[in-house]
């Protein structure tokens, strides 16, 4: 049975490691749905956000072997555990003065925001679920999307389900990252 | 002290105890090799092709439980690794290759000689290096051996552009305790799951251990047998694991699998209890995992956690060393007997002698390889390391040729490489110069890497070869008459005359076709010291290995010798 799976990892910020994260999903021939990245609290650590469209032994292969790797600190499937996401979505979209008041207001249901504005077309930035962003994409639809960007699925686990970055430091980690940042 | 990249190099490869080393120069790693003339503590064996130098280097770690090393140039030099790191890799074999790569200014740009080996590697690697600066060096290269040894072992490379090999830096061998944050090579077994474990086996009738090449890695060769004998559970072997059990030994059932024991299959199709040590259930192990021991509750000990629950779900996973978790099991395990479930594996195993070709009186006077290995484990009393190429002799090595934990197999389990076998040996051979060391191959896998005879000669390493020929691509061959109507494509193998090959290189050679005169032609091998020695054995061309689990049939499901007429039985 075909589930979405939201994946999350904190691996050491190093050349290559996206890579050899990717290269997991690639090998079964599994496809990524979404993907972020992006530093955390901490320089040498990163956190990765990965969504897979895939059945449970899929999820679970892609766990055991993301652990395997060298530069992965941790894996947590969030599947189970409460959490939040979160994604973001660019939608150019088609507008005139007679249409522009409504699309206006279905934005205002979705908190979303107008961060360009031209002649005959508007920018605006929606924040949410990716359902909500779907929801008001399909909104728009029939204005005419003329673009649309998203930034990818955040995600995070709620009260005491943690991703800690203050895992274990130690002398010999740090004087690795210091040279490759030297060089 | 500054020192440049090429010298640091060395430096630190004598400090991680390195002091042979196989490998092929070029271009790019050249200011590494010429450097090597400073560190004569460092001998440099010259093969003829780069794959062999990933074979020996394997061969060599397996043969020793040392780090082996292989050294190449960037591109095709570096592309030549790519079957001896795969090799390594699935049978958990420490080794570190370090290849030259084109300057940092034009990597990507298609320069001469230029491969992406850290990407063509990664799948096929522990882990990889590309070294972009010389401070790193020192750090990357004592990481590298750190992460080949700890925990399951396994390859690394290392990528060394040629302007960090000649860059040149203050040299400091870091010293500190390395601790990589997303790196646990020895999880800590939970108390609990071994708890777990131990009432399961108190339970249990019919147990049965699937020990694995684990047990060697581990040290947990008396561990494994104060178990069996303990608890009075019967021992199957998977390939790599042989010799990590004595195979005299009465609750040893041999091999398990497509070319295992009947009683080792039927055990574990019938037990209620498999314990799995050091093992990764490979489907050549299992057969059909819809049918796979199906009355059976399972335990799988491994140290590596991702093999927990991967193929076969088990109902205790205990991620730990095996040595000291089979201790922590013994603590508290008082004696069991199995005596009814012994009695009924001993009836599996007279049928199996029934059947054995060895216990036939034999109409054809042909050699078949089984008579050839089992010769050649008498004649050798069984103290020699055997190191095999893929294919049928590799199964006669493993059902004829009984190992021990100082003399266990060394072959290519999972990778299945044919070509392994003589470059293997060689490596084995020059880990362990006191020991007799014999090479059995085919004649295609020899073919393809036999080359390496003359590192051998170069090296004047004393490795005795034992050529099964059956001018054929016997397994291939076997595969096409049970399953492809006797449609023999491309398996028909035309080949040199071995012993004139042989002699070309300088090497002696005999040539043997007919039981009689094996023991003659060993002992020739033995008696020769002065570097290799060959022996072709002309075999049965249609001979076929038994029992056979077809691919992805049931464990039970078996291909057995058919039985002979009464008359035809040896008196035993």
């Amino acid at each position: 049975m075909q589930t979405r799976y939201t994946i999350t990892a904190l691996v050491e910020n190093r050349p290559g490691v996206l890579n050899r994260v990717v290269s997991i999903f690639r090998r079964p021939g599994l496809n990524l749905d979404s993907l972020t990245v992006g530093r955390t609290d901490r320089p040498e650590v990163s956190r990765m956000t990965m969504v897979l469209e895939g059945t449970k032994a899929d999820a679970q292969h892609v766990k055991r072997e993301l652990n395997r790797l060298i530069h992965v600190i941790t894996v947590e499937d969030m599947n189970g555990t409460p959490y939040v996401t979160r994604d973001l979505a660019l939608i150019k979209v088609r507008a005139t003065p007679k249409t522009k008041s409504e699309i206006l207001q279905m934005c205002g249901h979705y908190r979303a925001r107008i961060v360009d504005a031209a002649a005959s077309s508007i920018v605006v930035e929606v924040v949410g679920e990716e359902t909500e962003i779907e929801g008001l994409a399909g909104l728009l639809q029939p204005f005419g999307i003329i673009e649309m960007v998203r930034a990818g699925v955040v995600a995070m686990g709620r009260a005491e389900n943690v991703l800690d970055t203050h895992c274990e430091r130690s002398s010999w980690a740090e004087q690795r990252f210091s040279l490759e940042k030297a060089s | 002290m500054e020192l440049s990249g090429a010298e640091i190099v060395w430096e630190c490869l004598i400090r991680e105890g390195v002091d042979l080393v196989f490998g092929y120069p070029g271009g790019a790693i050249l200011p590494t090799y010429d450097s090597l003339s400073s560190y004569p503590q460092i001998h440099h064996v010259l093969t003829r092709h780069e794959q062999g130098a990933t074979h020996m280097a394997d061969g060599y770690a397996r043969a020793t439980g040392k780090v082996g090393v292989a050294i190449a140039t960037s591109g095709p030099g570096a592309t030549n690794l790519v079957t001896g790191l795969a090799t390594a890799m699935l049978d958990s074999s420490p080794v570190v290759c370090i290849t030259g790569q084109v300057p940092t200014s034009v990597i990507g740009h298609n320069a001469f000689q230029e491969a992406d080996i850290t990407g063509v590697t990664l799948p096929i690697t522990k882990h990889n290096y590309l070294v972009t600066s010389v401070e790193e060096l020192a750090f990357s290269i004592r990481e590298a051996f750190y992460i080949a040894r700890s925990g399951r072992p396994g390859p690394v490379l290392i990528d060394l552009p040629k302007d960090v090999q000649t860059a040149r830096t203050e040299f400091h061998y870091p010293t500190d305790e390395i601790r990589l944050p997303g790196y646990r090579p020895v999880p800590m077994a939970l108390e609990e799951e071994v708890d777990r474990a131990r009432t399961l086996i108190r339970s249990a009738e019919r147990p049965v251990i699937l020990a694995g090449r684990g047990v060697l890695l581990s040290g947990a060769v008396d561990e494994l047998r104060e178990f069996a004998e303990r608890t009075e559970t019967p021992v199957g072997l998977t390939l790599l694991g042989k010799g990590c059990f004595p195979e005299d030994h009465p609750l040893c059932l041999g091999m398990m699998g497509m070319h295992g024991t009947g009683e080792a299959n039927h055990a574990v199709q019938e037990s209620d209890l498999l314990l799995a040590f050091g093992m990764r259930f490979d489907d050549r192990v299992t057969g059909n995992l819809a049918t796979y021991a199906p009355k059976a509750r399972k335990i799988h000990i491994d140290i590596d956690p991702s093999e927990i629950d991967k193929n076969v779900e088990v109902e205790v996973g205990i991620a730990g060393d095996l040595k000291e978790t089979l201790a922590e099991l013994l603590d508290g395990l008082d004696p069991i007997d199995h005596g009814d479930w012994i009695q009924r594996i001993r009836r599996w195993r007279d049928e199996s002698g029934e059947r054995e070709l060895l216990n036939q009186v034999l109409q054809s006077p042909v050699l078949k390889a089984a008579e050839v290995v089992h010769d050649l484990w008498t004649l050798t009393g069984g103290r020699a390391i055997t190191v095999t190429d893929v294919g049928q002799h590799q199964m006669w090595v493993a059902q004829y040729y009984a190992h021990s934990p100082e003399h266990a197999l060394i072959t290519s389990g999972g990778m299945g490489t044919m070509g392994f076998g003589l470059p293997g040996g060689i490596g084995a051979a020059m880990g362990r110069p006191d020991e007799e060391v014999w090479v059995v191959a085919g004649d295609g896998g020899f073919q393809m890497t036999m080359a390496e005879l003359a590192t051998a000669v170069q090296e004047k390493v004393k490795v005795n070869i034992a050529l099964v020929n059956n001018g054929y691509l016997g397994m291939v061959r076997q595969w096409q008459e049970l399953f492809y109507e006797k449609r023999y494509n491309e398996t028909p193998m035309v080949s040199p005359d071995f012993c004139a090959l042989a002699a070309a290189y300088g090497i002696p050679a005999a040539r043997v076709t007919e039981r009689s005169q094996i023991e003659d032609a060993v002992q020739r091998a033995q008696e020769h010291t002065d570097g290799p020695f060959l022996i072709e054995f002309v075999v049965e061309q249609h001979d076929v290995v038994f029992p056979m689990v077809p691919a992805g049939s049931d464990l039970h499901d078996m291909i057995r010798r058919p039985k002979p007429e009464v008359a035809q039985q040896k008196e035993i």
